[in-house]
């Protein structure tokens, strides 16, 4: 039988991979666990599932589509947002719910042992959930509106994973830092609503002003809109450099999430 | 390669307590705190809660951690299950460590019985198949059967406590820590858990059982070790650990009547506690003077409530004033008496601890005062030793025969 050495952590310590494997488990019955809670006690149920997206690439439409008129690159307004707002909820959530995780769990986290890791990750099964549901009612969409997008849509799960990457290196990062400072509680919301608004998704890159085209250039979300369009709307396809340039930012970002978490894991048991 | 189940050398846990008013919990503080003062760094005061402790334990025992309040037992428990980091040291750990530290952590309330089994054996490091194979044994042991799926909130807490104890019972790790949560259920659960608690240590696999309460202990464990003050001041037989922790009570004693050495926000201290006959016979009434400093900060009345331990620890009787409906007011010093009518104590030493308490625990003074209590007789006949040796207090009693 191969014995546990524990020492003093040191600055810079990566998770024990095997470990994380070992304690599989705990990721899905967190993942469980967040969405029976959601739904159990509501009247409708996991209706809610369908709605939320419905209303607000609804209210979108309304705003921008109808409103303000934004252009959507030639496709109905409402398809266009919903496309948008697939990939933003995804991305939104995930951040969301694991930047809060560990605190919600701190009677855990300071009495039991096992990979903290999982409690933030554990935000994707229920996000998963959500975005599976939100998919089927897009391909619905598609096929009422007679868009057919080609061979790109299936790089479609291609996305999703760069998505989740790019989340959960942020919530996951978020989750560490609010177990000592709770400012990003407050300070993680507004930066969102900024991201949401300063990324094309309610709007099509082309109306973006060509003096503050390079902002939207050097966001890694604006890439991964473009190219969610592009492969489920069939819209222009995206410059290659950022086909390189997104995975590479997603999996600098993931990874830097997770040495952050492991820098501030070791004081976790003593600062909750 | 070593072939115990634990061993532990130089293990040191220390926090870091800011000094002065600097410790800031906001990142806008903690950033202008910086620029104003780029250079200093922040004054800290080292207190460490594990000091230099080292030992081996072999497979197959049951080792009881025992010490005073505040003497690092649980924090020792949390760095062998590795719930916290060791500042310096290092653990090295045969085998798979299954922690108790408290019943029912991991729990959720909206979950049924049955989901909650899942969540609450996942966290304690099972994985699915291991659960599925002891799920009816753990349904079985908690007797909550006809209730797996009802939501845990609409338990009653005795069914709660059982069935998160019978979770963590079936764990199948080589080793096991337990944090005095033996003291939850009813006595026959109680019975029945340290019956399982028992069967583990004999089945080869390491207990570690961390208490206040050397009955248990005593029953439980094949030895024992003694904290003090974060160091490992004995490692060995339970009776040894014991001896050593009621010698060393005396210098605990001393150091408790520095207010400052003692628990409690403080905000009211005890200044005085003391038994007014320091030797007595059993069927005595004890009397405990008390005087608790007044402070007119302190808003709503408090209450006071006194423990009285025997030599080993154990909690012999609470007289919580909460029961007779005494309340004090803080705004001036209050001059009291507690009077315990009979109690008919066992001969031998006994210490008394006093709290005061509100919402929050003002001020815990242990062993604010000793008494003895006399090796005579209160019965009227003269009986050989082993007709007074069990049960732990005498008692006024009389045997009727019907004609």
């Amino acid at each position: 039988m191969s014995r546990l050495i524990i020492r003093p952590p040191g600055r810079f310590n990566l998770p024990r991979w095997r470990e994380l494997w070992d304690a599989r488990e705990v990721l899905y019955r967190f993942g469980i666990r967040d969405i029976v809670l959601r739904y159990r006690q509501t009247a409708i149920g996991v209706a809610w599932v369908i709605l939320q997206p419905l209303m607000s690439a609804g209210i979108f439409s309304i705003v921008f589509g109808g409103v303000a008129k934004l252009p959507s690159g030639g496709v109905p307004y409402f398809v266009f947002s919903f496309a948008g707002m697939l990939a933003w909820n995804a991305f939104n959530n995930v951040v969301n719910r694991a930047s809060t995780s560990l605190v919600a769990n701190q009677a855990l986290v300071s009495k039991v042992f096992f990979p903290r890791l999982l409690v933030p990750l554990s935000a994707v099964i229920s996000v998963i959930l959500d975005f599976a549901v939100a998919l089927v009612m897009f391909v619905i969409l598609l096929i009422i509106f007679g868009i057919n997008p080609g061979w790109p849509v299936l790089l479609t799960p291609v996305w999703l994973l760069l998505t989740l990457m790019l989340a959960c290196g942020i919530g996951v990062a978020a989750s560490a830092i609010t177990v000592k400072y709770r400012d990003v509680t407050y300070l993680l919301p507004w930066v969102l609503q900024i991201l949401l608004y300063a990324t094309p998704i309610a709007y099509a890159l082309d109306a973006v002003p060509q003096q503050i085209r390079w902002v939207f250039d050097i966001n890694p979300l604006t890439w991964l809109m473009e190219f969610v369009r592009w492969s489920t709307l069939g819209q222009e396809a995206p410059p290659l450099w950022q086909l390189i340039a997104l995975p590479v930012s997603a999996i600098v970002v993931f990874f830097g999430g997770i040495l952050i978490f492991q820098r501030y894991e070791r004081g976790f048991a003593d600062v909750i | 390669m070593r072939d115990t189940a634990i061993t532990v050398e130089h293990l040191t846990k220390s926090y870091r307590i800011v000094d002065g008013a600097s410790h800031t919990n906001r990142v806008s503080e903690a950033v202008m705190e910086r620029m104003r003062h780029p250079l200093r760094r922040s004054r800290y005061t080292t207190f460490s809660a594990i000091d230099d402790v080292s030992f081996d334990i072999p497979w197959g025992e049951a080792v009881g951690i025992i010490g005073r309040n505040g003497a690092g037992k649980s924090t020792l428990l949390k760095l062998l299950t590795r719930v916290a980091a060791p500042t310096s040291g290092l653990i090295d750990l045969g085998g798979r460590v299954g922690s108790l530290l408290e019943v029912g952590t991991g729990f959720h309330p909206e979950l049924t019985g049955r989901e909650n089994i899942y969540l609450n054996g996942s966290l304690l490091g099972m994985t699915r198949r291991e659960i599925k194979r002891r799920f009816d044994d753990i349904v079985e042991f908690s007797g909550v059967a006809k209730f797996l799926d009802t939501q845990v909130k609409r338990y009653s807490s005795g069914m709660y406590v059982r069935l998160a104890f019978s979770v963590a019972a079936h764990l199948e790790t080589e080793i096991l820590a337990i944090d005095e949560v033996l003291a939850v259920g009813d006595a026959e659960f109680q019975a029945k858990s340290l019956a399982m608690m028992r069967e583990v240590a004999q089945s080869g696999r390491t207990v570690l059982y961390v208490s206040h309460q050397a009955q248990t202990v005593t029953s439980l464990c094949t030895s024992a070790m003694f904290l003090e003050q974060g160091r490992l001041s004995y490692y060995g037989d339970v009776d040894g650990a014991l001896t050593r922790y009621r010698d060393t009570f005396e210098s605990f004693q001393v150091a408790q009547r520095e207010a400052s050495n003692r628990p409690g926000t403080g905000a009211l201290r005890l200044t005085r506690v003391a038994v007014t006959e320091q030797t007595q016979d059993p069927i005595d009434d004890t009397v405990i003077e008390f005087e608790v400093g007044g402070n007119r900060a302190v808003v709503g009345k408090y209450f006071v409530s006194c423990h009285i331990n025997d030599a080993d620890g154990n909690t012999i009787v609470q007289c919580d004033s909460r029961s007779t409906g005494a309340w004090f007011d803080p705004s001036e010093t209050q001059r009291g008496a507690l009077s315990i009518k009979a109690l008919w104590l066992k001969p031998g030493r006994y210490t008394v601890d006093m709290f005061v308490c509100q919402s929050g625990i003002f001020d815990v003074w242990e062993g604010a005062d000793v008494f003895e209590v006399l090796p005579s007789s209160p019965y009227p006949e003269l009986a050989s030793d082993d007709a007074m040796s069990h049960g732990v207090v005498l008692a006024d009693f009389q045997y009727g025969v019907e004609s």
